[in-house]
């Protein structure tokens, strides 16, 4: 789960922001709204523990981000939250299936290929397992970073504009499935964007 | 999964990205260990068959060739001196012992050389088989002579005049092999042995013809002294003669003073291309940084911490330097096969030899070593990689 409260950060010399509170419990779903330079990602990236906030605090699975040290930080991040980005990136060298096992290594869980395979068959992707990630459609590139997001069973999965890049079909199919398997999970699943498409489908939505 | 194996499919998914910087540095390294090893195997050579050699007597010309010539065989003789004249000088106080050498006939180019048993004594050369040579026209030859001719004992040939080609024979004496010596890496491998009478009784109609006594010339005499002091006597003696004697330490000493200028000068090209090879795989390693920032900062939101990164980093590094090295050591190697038959046609000198030199390893960690300098300014770039910035400019 997730809870943050007073929540501000200023770039240097840049823009401030201060977000309201945003509670997301596990198998729930929150939808942060907002324009361009509302903030959005700056919020995920503090929600990620990619940035640190000039105030107040962030609270995973009952674990304060801002008391934690770089290298906890980097731990934590890789065991217990799942982010997803506009458009999916991969580490190009590496197969679907190395960059899939790639956050059980980096996160220093055991590498458990079978869960690799599994989560890919859930996204109708087995037959990519032994791919190039640049082979793949965005469509199937963005479902390959939702499997990747939650390969680690984290607490939270953050999405940032997750269907922006992607047509009608393939949005509708993304968002069904990060929904879905973030519940089998058991994770919670936050959302930013501010894709029309995507408002009618979660009720619990803060704008920014 | 490990972080060998991401660094390894980092630096081999671009191979043209890499292609350059190994080359390079492969390059550098085999020249420079190429260099390292003939110049070590020439050194051991000099300094082998000069051993407790203090002085050559012979005709008087280029002292360095007198040396090249009698102790190294690679070089013609300065011409003959009187065998009576020569054994005045091996009596002299001041001279412990001396070892007469005639020659100036070949066996398919490997000198028949007319001398006493001293000779391979002085060099510590033993009988692999047979027996030492005792008579005229009996014949022990080096190990290397029995490989590259095939003759075994028992078999006869005859010898040619001069000292390479093979077109003026003598064939009204034929040599019988006796026997054959061991192989200790001095010049005694090349060479044909035989009684100093072999070379005469072969020679004595043409020195009849010019009514000289052919047993009263020979070519040198290998000197060792008992007073050093034989060094500035005997130059005075040998004055109204046709003799010279000369030392092979300074001879050998100045011909390596000048040809160690074209050594320095190899070195320091392939110091330079090493140079510029660092150079390469710093700007590998910064481009391909560049271009992967993106994926360098996933990996931090995957749980990747900055040590990580500086770990992958140099590990790519690494993995280049390393393979860098290997390909030229490999190189070096298969440079020396090819150079080591030509050096043995032409100097009769064996200088392949597979295993690595001290300097070799000296090369190898000081390459390490630098290779290590050239991945770490990007390795620390990899450390400084802002998640948040990277990640949202995308």
């Amino acid at each position: 789960m997730l809870r943050t409260s007073q929540l501000r950060f200023r770039y240097d010399g840049g823009p401030s922001f201060e977000f309201p509170d945003v509670v997301c419990d596990s198998r729930q779903h929150l939808l942060l709204l907002g324009e361009s330079g509302t903030g959005k990602t700056t919020l995920l990236h503090l929600l990620a523990g990619m940035l640190r906030p000039t105030g107040g605090k962030v609270e995973v699975d009952n674990q304060d981000l801002t008391r934690l040290s770089g290298k906890e930080l980097d731990r934590f991040r890789g065991a217990r939250i799942g982010v997803v980005f506009q458009t999916a990136h991969f580490v190009q060298s590496l197969s679907v299936e190395d960059n899939l096992v790639l956050p059980q290594f980096l996160a220093g869980k055991p590498v458990n290929r079978a869960r690799a395979a599994e989560l890919l068959r859930r996204m109708n992707l087995e037959h990519k397992l032994k791919q190039a990630p640049r082979a793949l459609s965005i469509g199937e590139q963005q479902r390959v970073a939702i499997a990747r997001a939650l390969i680690n069973e984290p607490a939270i999965v953050l999405a940032d504009e997750p269907t922006s890049a992607l047509d009608d079909k393939n949005a509708a199919q993304v968002i069904a499935l990060l929904e879905e398997q973030a519940a089998l999970t058991g994770a919670a699943l936050v959302i930013v964007t501010h894709d029309q498409r995507l408002k009618d489908r979660f009720a619990n939505r803060v704008t920014l | 999964m490990n972080l060998f194996k991401i660094a390894r499919r980092n630096i081999t998914v671009k191979p043209l990205n890499t292609a350059l910087s190994l080359v390079l540095l492969a390059f550098g390294v085999g020249i420079i260990s190429l260099l390292i090893v003939v110049e070590h195997r020439l050194q051991e050579q000099f300094d082998r068959n000069i051993k407790d050699i203090d002085m050559v007597l012979g005709a008087k010309g280029s002292p360095l060739q007198l040396i090249l010539a009698n102790v190294y065989h690679i070089d013609v003789p300065t011409g003959n001196i009187s065998r009576s004249e020569a054994e005045r000088i091996m009596k002299h106080p001041y001279i412990e012992s001396g070892i007469p050498l005639a020659y100036g006939d070949n066996y398919a180019m490997h000198r028949i050389v007319g001398t006493t048993h001293a000779y391979h004594e002085h060099y510590g050369t033993q009988l692999a088989e047979g027996k030492l040579f005792d008579a005229p026209y009996t014949a022990t030859i080096g190990a290397a002579v029995a490989q590259t001719t095939g003759l075994k004992i028992g078999d006869t040939f005859y010898s040619a005049h001069g000292l390479k080609d093979a077109t003026d024979v003598h064939a009204d004496h034929a040599f019988t092999v006796v026997g054959i010596y061991e192989e200790n890496g001095s010049v005694i491998d090349q060479l044909i042995l035989t009684p100093m009478e072999s070379v005469w009784g072969v020679h004595i109609e043409e020195a009849e013809e010019r009514g000289e006594n052919p047993e009263d010339e020979i070519t040198a005499v290998l000197l060792k002294k008992k007073n050093a002091l034989a060094i500035v006597t005997l130059p005075n003696l040998l004055r109204e003669t046709n003799m010279q004697i000369a030392l092979p330490s300074i001879e050998i000493n100045r011909l390596q003073t000048n040809f160690g200028i074209g050594m320095q000068t190899l070195r320091a090209i392939a110091l330079l291309i090493m140079a510029i090879s660092f150079v390469s795989v710093f700007i590998s390693l910064y481009t391909s940084l560049r271009e992967r920032r993106y994926e360098l900062a996933l990996m931090r939101t995957m749980g990747a911490t900055r040590f990580t990164l500086f770990a992958l980093i140099l590990l790519e590094g690494m993995l280049l330097t390393l393979a860098g090295i290997a390909v030229g050591l490999a190189t070096s190697r298969v440079g020396l096969l090819l150079l080591g038959d030509r050096v043995k046609d032409k100097f009769r000198y064996e200088i392949a030899d597979m295993a690595l030199l001290d300097g070799e390893y000296l090369l190898t960690i000081i390459t390490i070593f630098v290779g290590v300098l050239a991945s770490l300014l990007p390795a620390i770039a990899a450390v400084r990689i802002d998640i948040s910035k990277t990640l949202a400019d995308a």
